[in-house]
């Protein structure tokens, strides 16, 4: 488990959005670009983590009550992202990192939480 | 929740991707507000997100009813699309139809139908080549 703010530390993270939720606790996590991979497992308490950018990406998460999103490979969305993601009370980090390195980071510092198939 | 069987309708419009998922999200809110448990909500949302995606990257959008009563949410998406050729491929996972410019905006891998059977009770789909396809989506309570 770790909090959101210990993931902004580890993965020398931005906050772009939601820094009201910097101590919620975050169990497990998805690196995914597809979306509908995103959608196949469910888990709680999860940080998605994509390099993928656009709106579609805060719809699956608000689908999922995903709290927290970390954009990967120094990618920034844009205001239209944001402000759904603020209406969605949806976290949004942005980090320098590659996909495969931001989850390494993660899963070495102690999420592990396995998703599950219904 | 009341005994009434309570309705709602939605136009789901393909002209601006961004959109899409605003059905969704509304009956999300709504049956939130009705205290219908998280989990349930949850598989409803991405069930119908999923069906509201495929009318507007497989269709030209279409409209979306549901229906919610105190043993069930029903969601049935109808669209004027082209129909779905091969039922079997469609359900395995990963087969997609889906153009590169859908899956460079995260959608095409081929789950949305896998995914809308696994998180609904039942589903039906109704599918005539060159006329659309209806898809039915029952979530127990």
């Amino acid at each position: 488990m770790l909090k959101v703010r210990e993931i902004v530390k580890i993965l020398d993270a931005e906050i772009l959005a939601g820094e009201d939720q910097l101590d919620m606790e975050i169990y497990s996590g998805c690196g995914a670009d597809l979306m509908s991979d995103v959608m196949a497992f469910v888990k709680e308490s999860v940080i998605l983590c994509t390099g993928l950018v656009n709106p579609q990406v805060v719809r699956t998460a608000e689908m999922m009550d995903i709290k927290v999103i970390c954009f990967v490979r120094g990618k920034v969305p844009g205001d239209a992202i944001l402000e759904l993601a603020k209406e969605k009370g949806i976290t949004i980090l942005s980090t320098k990192h590659p996909l495969f390195i931001t989850c390494g980071m993660l899963y070495s510092a102690g999420i592990q939480g396995r998703g599950v198939w219904d | 929740m009341s005994e009434e069987i309570i309705r709602l309708h939605y136009d789901i419009n393909d002209e601006d991707f961004s959109a899409a998922g605003e059905a969704s999200s509304g009956v999300k809110k709504t049956l939130s507000a009705l205290g219908v448990s998280p989990e349930t909500v949850k598989k409803v949302a991405i069930a119908m997100y999923e069906a509201e995606i495929n009318a507007v990257i497989h269709a030209d959008g279409g409209e979306a009813d549901i229906e919610i009563t105190p043993e069930e949410i029903k969601v049935v998406i109808s669209d004027r699309g082209p129909g779905i050729p091969d039922m079997e491929k469609a359900m395995e996972p990963g087969y997609s139809t889906a153009t590169e410019t859908v899956r460079e905006l995260g959608f095409g891998a081929g789950m949305g139908l896998p995914n809308m059977k696994r998180y609904t009770d039942e589903m039906y789909i109704d599918t005539k080549l060159g006329e659309g396809t209806t898809v039915t989506l029952i979530v127990k309570i």
